[in-house]
């Protein structure tokens, strides 16, 4: 049975410093967030982190320990992300969402949250340069960085079958979640241009790397919840989006797919050979319309498949429902520009300039290649590529398109103000960051799955949260309105979190 | 390899379609490629200014 597909996105930026200074970017990166989260800063609780724990059940020995940071700066902000250094990178970790639309705005707070980051930044360094960031995936010398996706489901569903499923699924739908890229990476064939700029770093089916040898289907197993019931799926093909349908398309589509697995809503099957090629034949086919063999025999296009799976979840959605992937509204929100894009990508994938990351990148391309007369190699062609990512509004291409009415929004800009203060109401992010709202100094450290506090009198206590369905404000509002001091809400809460 | 010659099957029949453009051009075709030429000239005064020194220097640690 299908459980909430609670999910988020986490997003290592790009960054640098430039106008003076040593361009080292853990140094780079904690000046950035520490000059947001200044005195604000809570520290993270890293005692039940397992990133070696392996989901297809083992447990990774300890001759390659996993690489958990701790003494990097590492802050929970009041909307219940987390903001820290990850492997040289600033990260953003939306709060746990449980539906799509939630998600996107949470992960656009995450790009005003690194703005502000970075022109506070620039205040501490002055005329000693300023940081910049770019929310893309690699800086084209072969070094590539995560935007991972998170979703939330049954620890009974069989991890075979996830693989079998998500395959083809993630394959296939980076012809409508692909952020574009210029020129090939990763010793990979060359290429003008390719559709996602992920695909070349990928070399395995299924595996526990992230940095190396990385695998279309991660199986690092560390729910942050309850392990019987739960598992977390760990999502690291994807591209770091910024056109917001395609983010919202990203997050809804492959929640609805994962129910579907749970459900045992697929009937087809739609396996793929060769999958770690196709990843990147299909990146590199800008028609989305070359077709791939599939292991049941015959073939099908991407966008042939990408059919199936809409049709499957239109079914799903009639007999299931889709409470469990976004709520009716949502959902129904997701089918309706799914089916909008396949039928445009069918038609002409380039009449999604403006709408797709991918696409809209493509068509600027073009432009300045017809009217500069660039090739393909020239740098400008690769500085547009990277500074359509930069993150600073005025600098970002993605952004001037927003602002001559090119690029369409699916959020109000009040929206997403209200998402870099404020956390979901319906998952346990809203007791994190309401708890961090109230009572900044009490809070010692955080994490997924807990809380601890200072009471008081040198009295530590740790609140575990190990629901991420639990702690809304439908829970906790209430308890939380008649406690003026953190031992008031000890002193209330029951154990479990409500 | 067939996964190159399909690169260029949609941007071609892009090219085509704007060839047929250009060669009746209209009030309106004018207008938008004014309005196009006018972004492009305010991405070009935002665009970092070595383009090739620029990309050369953006260098990052992998990440995950």
């Amino acid at each position: 049975m299908a459980v909430p597909k609670v999910c988020g996105i986490e997003t290592e930026y790009g960054v640098s410093r430039r106008g003076g200074g040593e361009d080292n970017p853990v140094i780079a990166s904690s000046l950035l967030i520490n000059a947001y989260v200044d005195d604000k800063k809570v520290g993270w609780d890293f005692e039940d982190e397992t990133p070696a724990r392996d989901a297809r059940g083992f447990t990774r020995d300890a001759s390659n320990p996993p690489e958990v940071e701790t003494h990097l700066v590492n802050a929970v902000l009041t909307n219940g992300a987390r903001y820290y250094v990850d492997h040289a990178h600033p990260e953003y970790s939306t709060p746990e969402c449980t539906d799509a639309m939630s998600v996107l705005r949470a992960d656009k707070a995450g790009e005003r949250i690194i703005a502000a980051s970075m022109e506070l930044a620039g205040i501490t360094l002055g005329s000693e340069g300023e940081i910049v960031t770019y929310k893309n995936n690699s800086d084209g010398k072969g070094n590539s960085y995560g935007c991972h996706e998170n979703y939330l489901m049954d620890r009974n569903c069989a991890f075979g079958d996830i693989v079998k499923t998500l395959l083809p699924w993630f394959v296939t739908r980076q012809i409508f979640t692909g952020a574009g890229k210029v020129g090939a990476e990763h010793d990979r064939d060359p290429v003008d241009f390719q559709i996602s700029a992920r695909s070349d770093f990928f070399e395995e089916e299924v595996g526990l790397e992230t940095t190396i040898r990385r695998p279309i289907v991660n199986t690092r197993d560390e729910p942050h919840a309850m392990s019987s019931q739960y598992r977390r799926l760990h999502v690291i093909v994807g591209d770091a989006n910024l056109c917001e349908l395609s983010t919202f398309l990203k997050v809804g589509t492959t929640a609805i797919v994962l129910a579907m697995i749970e459900d045992n809503a697929l009937e087809s099957d739609l396996s793929i050979y060769e999958p770690v090629r196709a990843l990147r034949s299909v990146s590199r086919d800008l028609t989305c319309a070359s077709p791939l063999e599939l292991r049941s025999g015959g073939s099908a296009t991407p966008i042939d498949i990408q059919w199936q799976f809409l049709a499957s979840a239109k079914i799903y959605a009639e007999r299931t429902g889709l409470e469990h992937c976004g709520g009716a509204i949502v959902g129904e929100e997701v089918l309706r520009r799914w089916e909008e894009v396949l039928t445009d990508l069918q038609g002409d994938p380039l009449s999604l300039d403006g709408r797709l990351d991918w696409v809209t990148k493509f068509c600027l391309l073009e432009q300045f290649k017809d009217r500069d007369g660039l090739s393909w190699s020239d740098p400008k062609l690769a500085l547009i590529d990277l500074q359509y990512h930069d993150v600073r509004p005025k600098r970002s291409l993605y952004e001037r398109l927003v602002q001559a009415g090119k690029v369409e929004r699916l959020l109000s800009e009040e929206e997403v103000e209200l998402a870099i203060s404020r956390p979901p109401d319906d998952t346990r992010a809203y007791f994190r960051g309401e708890c961090l709202r109230r009572w900044p100094k009490s809070i010692i450290a955080a994490n997924w799955d807990s809380i601890v506090f200072d009471v008081g009198a040198g009295s530590l206590q740790r609140v575990p949260m190990m629901d991420p369905l639990k702690g809304t404000r439908n829970h906790v509002e209430a308890l939380l309105n008649t406690c003026d001091t953190p031992l008031d809400l000890i002193e209330r809460l029951g154990s479990p979190l409500p | 390899m067939p996964e190159r010659e399909q690169i260029h099957k949609t941007p071609q029949k892009r090219q085509e379609q704007e060839s047929t453009e250009r060669s009746v051009p209209t009030a309106q075709g004018e207008k938008i490629k004014g309005e196009l030429d006018e972004l492009l000239d305010e991405i070009d005064s935002v665009l970092e200014t070595n383009a090739e020194e620029f990309v050369k220097s953006y260098i990052q640690k992998g990440g995950e």
